[in-house]
């Protein structure tokens, strides 16, 4: 199947997975495995609807090349199960990256029987796997959708990024908008980068086609692999066993995510509509005070004396006006997209689970089987402890990287929200921003804009307690200009407080 | 009240300004100066309100809201007593009586509106029904408002009719129809008649016209927009509240995260309860607005009666222009005008010297009459500009500085909203930046 010739290349220094499993990768083979296909040991945990008898041309690879030359997935024979779990729990090193990649330039293409749109896919490099520094590609959005069936054959248990939709109809989006177009390069961007710093998908062979290979070798490539048939009865399969019950034996941490994830996808759902709403609120108050600010100037066009104040109320609507469009942007930049991203995740997530009681499922249906048919014995129970490796592998694959996936989705979390956070602000303190003298006193500012002598402002400001219902109230001549010196400096120190802490807990992906 | 110094238009006969006969104030009253206005010796409060059914006009039952309102002489310092608190209730068709009635007495005095009757420019959650809570407080204060400004009103405030509507329960309504104002109020057709015929009204006043209906135009649409602006910031502001729900529902299930989600799911209802009295302040504001958009009908009616004393006076000056010419043709014995008399006179033969003699007595007594009349009408009309002019100056000062004061307000009320929203935001990012 993707049984494609590896050449251990020269050593490499250890990417982006960190130190922490390395130490203890075992890399004796276990006994008793014919043929023993060992391939590298993370993608061979990986691999677990690999056909078996196709393994023999892989090698085993020490410790660190190992890790460094995972090319691709294929045996199902791990080296020893509990090495594995070690070698997932690696935090994720962005400064150790070597694969950059980026999504840009869409253009649209149109042929006699379709029109669709490519992006240029940028990739830059220095690992040695790959022929060259930097490879600029052209792909289209069904070529992302191939590389993420192939990731998902080749990793059903690891929780592949999710891809933006084929077609959004929630908000009646026209296929090639602008907007529809850019949201989707953003997301594919994101889907790419994601791959590249997942510590056993970023060394996949059909991810590294996909990033190099020019277009007529893709489709070739794409055509290799194995057929529709053979893929769908593995599916057949699949379902069948799962239907005998896999959910039986599950252990208690998968039912536990399990539970977790219903929830999870409950919520992030409901944030998801919520952050759509808050956004559609703010359109529409950014729409009534566009009108709003307007009307103060005309009517200071029929006033003398209180012109001056109606155009300070105008310019100051028009400042919150700007400050509410940005308000916008950031949401719909940073928040929607987040949110959206993470319910596609949910979904993921739920198949993943799905996925590996499917494997549970068929272990258990030949386990049943055996307890039936006595005279198989021998050949069954190989069977078996070949499921039950796979299960296992299946087992700590997932588990390992749903701790990746939880931790990277809390970090996600915290830098949006505190984004959305930092936004807010933002927008609170740009509807003051007239800078201003050094004056402190609230008396000196008052002077200083109104000119109001010292014991005018004095008289006023001694008037300030009047009960509000109280029609004659006075108030010191405050206006929105005055409050800058005041509250700039206290929104200042308070936003570089929180910068401080801020920038210590963030960690970026 | 006993005090004499409550009962000013007892202690100045002179200044009375109670219905004088034709509706114009003597020339030459003394005003009241500041110090003497009833709004400095007397605390006016319209304290409650209450639901009162009773039974209409028609003898049907109906449900409708009284008002207390309380009086108390402002005692001077060294007296160092509390007088007691007179009050009595009053519906909101008594006090439209009252305005009414000041209104026709002192045409020429800009005189300060009542609150709404029915609930205009409202948003989503004031309800337009009279009874609702929140709209009979406003009128409450509404009330007082006008009640404040007329007793502060140089001239208004010594009017004995405002001052029995102060302190006087029972018969007021009779003393009021007693004056027989009703008989005094011009007919809108007259005055629209007026408008539109007079031919040299005093500019400034034709100004004021427009600026008044600039005013009310202006005004009416900021009131809309503003209040579509409130609608939508609530909108902003409670979605976010859904946040708090959802968040301390998914921090169930999360364990490292759980309390930072929980404690800004906190601030996000925080955030969401806050614009509840941030819109009810600018209710406050808004109603300020309301009330100098009801005094551009006020000035109005100062214009109209202006144009229709013109108009009178215009009218009266042609009827004795016409007047004099008949007594000349009737004295010449020609006719210079094609006129019916002329064609008559053809027809059926000329009238006799007495007839003739008759006639031209008559008319000259009319047109002495009418002399007379012209004098004391363009007196009048004098008077009356001067007065009304006077009174807008002082409107004009008065709605400079209450409209500054305002939009003052409404500034500072925004800036304390933009406090409020970076505190609950700061809040909010030090939870999530926990998490």
């Amino acid at each position: 199947m993707e049984a494609e010739g590896r050449v251990p290349g020269p050593p490499l220094p250890p990417p982006s997975l960190g130190s922490g499993g390395e130490a203890e990768a075992d890399p004796d083979p276990p006994a008793g495995s014919p043929g023993a296909a060992r391939g590298p040991l993370l993608a061979a945990a990986a691999e677990v609807l690999a056909l078996d008898d196709e393994e023999d041309d892989l090698e085993v690879f020490s410790k660190d090349t190992s890790l460094a030359e995972v090319n691709s997935f294929s045996p199902s024979m791990p080296i020893s199960p509990s090495s594995m779990i070690n070698q997932y729990k690696f935090e994720d090193e962005p400064e150790l990256r070597d694969l950059f990649i980026t999504v840009d330039d869409p253009e649209s293409h149109i042929t006699a029987i379709e029109t669709f749109i490519t992006y240029r896919v940028v990739t830059k490099t220095s690992r040695g796997e790959f022929d060259s520094s930097e490879y600029e590609v052209r792909r289209r959005y069904q070529d992302f959708l191939w590389l993420k069936s192939k990731l998902e054959a080749a990793h059903p248990t690891l929780i592949i990024p999710p891809l933006p939709e084929k077609f959004i109809m929630k908000g009646m989006v026209e296929r090639f908008s602008e907007e529809f177009i850019e949201t989707r390069r953003k997301a594919l961007h994101k889907f790419l980068n994601r791959i590249a710093d997942h510590p056993t998908l970023t060394f996949n062979e059909d991810f590294k086609i996909f990033l190099t290979a020019q277009a007529w070798e893709l489709s070739s490539h794409k055509k290799q692999g194995p057929s529709l048939l053979s893929r769908m009865g593995q599916t057949v399969r699949a379902v069948a066993s799962s239907v005998r019950g896999g959910v039986k034996n599950r252990p208690e941490t998968f039912t536990e995510m399990n539970d977790y994830m219903e929830t999870f996808s409950q919520k992030i759902n409901v944030l998801d509509k919520i952050a759509h709403r808050i956004y559609k609120e703010e359109r529409e108050y950014f729409n009534e005070m566009k009108e709003y600010g307007p009307i103060h100037t005309l009517w200071s066009a029929s006033e003398e004396d209180i012109a001056d104040s109606l155009k300070g109320v105008a310019s100051c609507i028009d400042k919150c006006c700007k400050a509410t469009e940005k308000r916008m942007a950031g949401l719909s930049e940073n928040l929607l997209p987040i949110l959206h991203e993470y319910v596609l995740y949910s979904e993921i997530l739920m198949g993943v689970l799905k996925r590996r009681d499917q494997i549970q499922g068929e272990l258990d249906s030949k386990v049943d089987a055996l307890a039936n048919k006595k005279p198989e014995k021998d050949l069954f129970s190989e069977e078996i402890g070949k499921l039950e490796d796979k299960v296992e592998c299946a087992n700590n694959a997932l588990k390992a990287d749903w701790d990746r996936w939880k931790q990277n989705m809390q970090c996600d979390m915290r830098s949006t929200f505190t984004n959305v956070a930092e936004n807010n602000l933002r927008y609170y303190e740009e509807t003051h921003t007239r800078p201003f003298s050094n004056s402190t006193s609230e008396n000196a500012i008052i002077n200083d804009i109104f000119k109001v002598s010292t014991m005018e402002s004095r008289e006023l400001e001694q008037k300030h307690t009047w009960h509000v219902t109280h029609c004659f109230y006075y108030h010191p001549y405050y206006t929105f200009y005055f409050c800058i010196s005041f509250l700039v400096r206290y929104a200042i120190v308070v936003y570089e407080n929180l910068f401080a802490v801020f920038s210590k807990n963030n960690v970026v992906e | 009240m006993e005090s004499a110094e409550a009962e000013p238009s007892d202690s100045r006969p002179e200044e009375d300004g109670a219905a004088p006969r034709s509706g114009l104030p003597p020339p030459e009253q003394p005003v009241a100066t500041m110090e003497d206005c009833l709004a400095k010796k007397m605390e006016i409060t319209v304290s409650e309100a209450e639901k009162r059914t009773g039974r209409n006009a028609m003898n049907m039952q109906e449900t409708y809201t009284a008002y207390l309102i309380e009086t108390r002489a402002v005692e001077s310092q060294s007296e160092g007593q509390c007088a007691p608190v007179d009050s009595l209730w009053r519906r909101y068709s008594e006090f439209e009586l009252l305005r009414n009635y000041l209104s026709v007495t002192y045409p020429h005095i800009v005189v300060p509106p009542l609150p709404e009757k029915r609930a205009d420019f409202v948003w989503h959650k004031l309800s337009a029904d009279n009874m609702d809570p929140d709209f009979v407080e406003r009128r409450r204060i509404g009330l007082e408002n006008f009640l404040l400004r007329v007793a502060s009103h140089p001239v208004l405030c010594q009017d004995k009719i405002f001052y029995s509507f102060l302190t006087q329960e029972g018969g007021w309504k009779e003393m009021v129809n007693e004056t027989g104002f009703q008989l005094k109020a011009d007919s809108r057709l007259k005055a629209l008649n007026a408008t539109f015929r007079v031919k040299n009204p005093d500019k400034r006043f034709t100004e004021l016209k427009h600026y008044s209906d600039e005013l009310q135009s202006v005004i009416s649409h900021l009131l809309r927009v503003r209040a579509r602006v409130a609608d939508r910031l609530y909108g902003v502001y409670k979605v976010h509240g859904n946040y708090g729900r959802v968040f301390s529902e998914w921090s169930a299930i999360e364990k490292e995260m759980g309390d930072g989600l929980q404690s800004a799911g906190h601030h996000m209802d925080v955030y969401a309860a806050s614009i509840d009295d941030i819109l009810e302040e600018e209710e406050h504001y808004a109603d300020q607005l309301k009330e100098y958009l009801f005094y551009a009908e006020a000035l109005r009616a100062v214009c109209r009666k202006h144009e229709l004393m013109q108009y009178d006076l215009e009218m009266a000056a042609q009827d004795l222009t016409s007047k004099k010419q008949q007594c000349e043709e009737l004295a010449t014995g020609t006719v210079r005008t094609f006129s019916l008399k002329g064609m008559t006179s053809k027809l059926f033969g000329q009238e006799t010297p007495e007839q003739r003699e008759a006639k031209i007595k008559v008319l000259e007594e009319q047109i002495q009459e009418g002399e007379e009349q012209l004098k004391s009408k363009n007196l009048e009309g004098r008077d009356f500009v001067k007065s009304a002019w006077a009174d807008i100056e002082r409107f004009k000062e008065q709605k400079n500085h209450d409209l500054k004061e305002a939009l003052i307000s409404y500034a500072v009320m925004q800036i304390s909203m933009c406090k409020k929203g970076i505190q609950v935001w700061t809040n909010a990012k030090e939870c999530f930046s926990k998490m």
